[in-house]
């Protein structure tokens, strides 16, 4: 469905992804793992043409879409939840979800079957219905991660970019989110590429992961046959678990 | 003596509702950009220059040659920021402010050029029969001016808080990354800004210029007028700059009354001044962030 083939990805002079491939078939969740810098974040802005690859091709449901602008992605059915959420701070819950739906509202999609999408996302987060009115920047990480990808969804996705969801949050807020992400992929069929430093809790929802070292892929496995990988272990696993400790 | 006050809070509100649409253009570019457009006086001068010259030379009925003015002034504003601030987004704020002041001197050079040095009238929109209000005369101009000022804030707010295409322009200048990750073109709403901000400084030349005349060079003290409203509300392109534009008119024209008129310009820059040195983010603001 999505085929990311041999990209090169520079900021400047920094070669920031070296010939990565890496593909996402239908309704499968794809957790990306590696150290702080590997380039996860700069991958799924390759995707997503905020950072678009200097060469390399990228394929979804076999058209290209090298060279096309973040709006058109976005229209294709590639929608992102950024790192550090980066939620519109000063609108409302409502409008934050709003302007998700922001190219649907361009293409004059009815105004009811976008209201009706925002009370599916409201259904997916009941903590957001309840803050409808409030401001996005006074809403608690766990909220406004929420809204983060109750935003994405608003643009209807088929594909999923989702970049350190867990970060900073509590394990049950943690827990909460990846639930809703295996829920989606029942239920809408909707595909996951998840970026994660919280890689045991991502490999356990994900089907396929890939391990990620200064810009190239380094291993490519089942998500079952990583978490036993004793190199990924070590390098990933246990230094979450020390992590834990420190805390 | 109350009678006098009146009249000067009058008349300085007239002016002030001017100097706020003019601000409001200022704000609503910063806004989406980043810099500060010093070409938005010019805007406010070919509105009325234009006006002039499709109503006395073309002989065109009066809200023919607004309409048009207005068109062409926005016309002009496009062009301006496809030729300038478009190619060189990725330049610094400095080097595009120093940019608007090149544009403004060539807008004004070619609007010499065109129209002339001479300083124009324009007919009052309906009849110069004064009114009186509370022992203050009131021309009916000044009434089109509150309600044409009115009419556009209320539609500005509409059209920011309300508009899906208004809330996406606020979002890109919140979040210009969020705002393109969610499909938002940010392009094309630096586009529009221009586009919004030409339109409304066009149309403030146009009311104010039966009361004020206008002549090519009108735009560089508006403009300065202009800024100074954006100024003292914190870049608003809300409510705060409409109050920092009826501030500034207000105080120039209890200056010029009870001083001398001498002043009046001076005052605009003394309270310039004083926000940037004291208030640099706006005499209302509370939160840094809000700006709309
Ligand atoms: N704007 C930028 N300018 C220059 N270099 C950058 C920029 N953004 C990222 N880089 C570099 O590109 C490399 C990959 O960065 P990236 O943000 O993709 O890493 P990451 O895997 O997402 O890391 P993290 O886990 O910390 O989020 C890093 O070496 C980083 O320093
Ligand atoms: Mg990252």
């Amino acid at each position: 469905m999505l085929r990311i083939k041999n990209i090169n990805t520079y900021y400047g002079q920094v070669h920031a992804l070296k010939n990565v491939s890496l593909h996402l078939n239908a309704g499968e969740i794809v957790s990306l793992i590696g150290a702080n810098g590997a380039g996860k974040t700069t991958i799924l802005n390759s995707l997503s043409a905020i950072t678009p690859p200097r060469d390399g091709e990228i394929l979804f449901e076999g058209k290209a879409i090298t060279g096309l602008a973040p709006d058109r992605i976005v229209e294709m059915g590639i929608s992102q939840v950024p790192e550090g959420r980066q939620v519109f701070k000063d609108f409302s819950v409502a409008d934050n979800l709003e302007l998700g739906a922001y190219l649907r509202f361009r293409s004059r999609e009815k105004r009811s079957i976008i209201k009706q999408d925002m009370e599916d996302v409201f259904i997916l987060f009941p903590q957001l219905s309840e803050r409808r009115k409030q401001m996005a920047g006074t809403l608690s990480g766990g909220e406004q991660q929420m809204l983060a990808i109750g935003r994405a969804l608003m643009a209807k996705p088929k594909v999923l970019l989702l970049d350190e969801p867990s970060m900073g949050l509590a394990p049950l807020v943690v827990q909460e989110i990846f639930r809703v992400i295996t829920r989606l992929r029942e239920e809408k069929g909707t595909s996951v590429l998840l970026v994660e430093q919280n890689a045991k809790a991502a490999l356990k929802i994900a089907d396929r992961g890939y391990v990620l070292e200064t810009g190239k892929v380094l291993l490519e496995e089942k998500a079952s046959d990583l978490l036993e990988n004793r190199e990924v272990q070590r390098a990933y696993l246990g230094k979450e678990k020390k992590e834990i400790w420190e805390r | 003596m109350s009678h006098q006050i009146l009249q000067y809070i009058l008349s300085g509100l007239s002016t002030g509702a001017i100097y706020s649409l003019i601000g409001i253009g200022f704000a609503i570019i910063y806004n989406s950009t980043g810099i500060i457009n010093f070409a938005q006086g010019e805007f406010v001068m070919l509105g009325g220059i234009m006006t002039w010259f499709f109503l006395s030379v073309f002989q065109l009925p009066l809200i023919a040659a607004m309409v048009l003015a207005i068109a062409l002034s926005t016309a002009v504003g496009v062009l301006f920021e496809r030729l300038t601030i478009r190619p060189l987004r990725n330049a610094s704020p400095l080097i595009l402010v120093i940019i608007t002041i090149g544009a403004s001197i060539l807008i004004r050079g070619m609007a010499m050029l065109i129209w002339g040095k001479d300083t124009h009238s324009l007919p009052m929109f309906t009849g110069s029969e004064p009114l009186t209000v509370a022992g203050a005369t009131l021309l009916p101009q000044h009434l089109w001016i509150f309600g044409i000022t009115l009419f556009i804030i209320a539609v500005n707010r509409f059209y920011f808080h309300h508009s899906i295409s208004g809330k996406a322009m606020r979002a890109c200048s919140h979040n210009r990354r969020a705002a393109g990750l969610v499909g938002i073109d940010v392009k094309r709403m630096v586009l529009f800004s221009f586009a919004i901000s030409s339109a409304l400084g066009s149309v403030a030349g146009i009311i104010t210029a039966p009361l004020t005349m206008t002549s090519y060079d009108v735009g560089i003290m508006l403009g300065l007028k202009g800024f100074c409203a954006a100024i003292i509300g914190g870049m608003s392109s809300g409510i705060a700059t409409v109050v920092g534009g009826l501030l500034l008119g207000v105080l120039e024209s209890l200056g010029a009354g009870m001083v001398s008129s001498g002043y009046k310009d001076a005052i605009a820059f003394i309270i310039l001044l004083l926000i940037l040195v004291i208030r640099p983010q706006g005499l209302f603001k509370k939160a840094e962030t809000e700006r709309v």
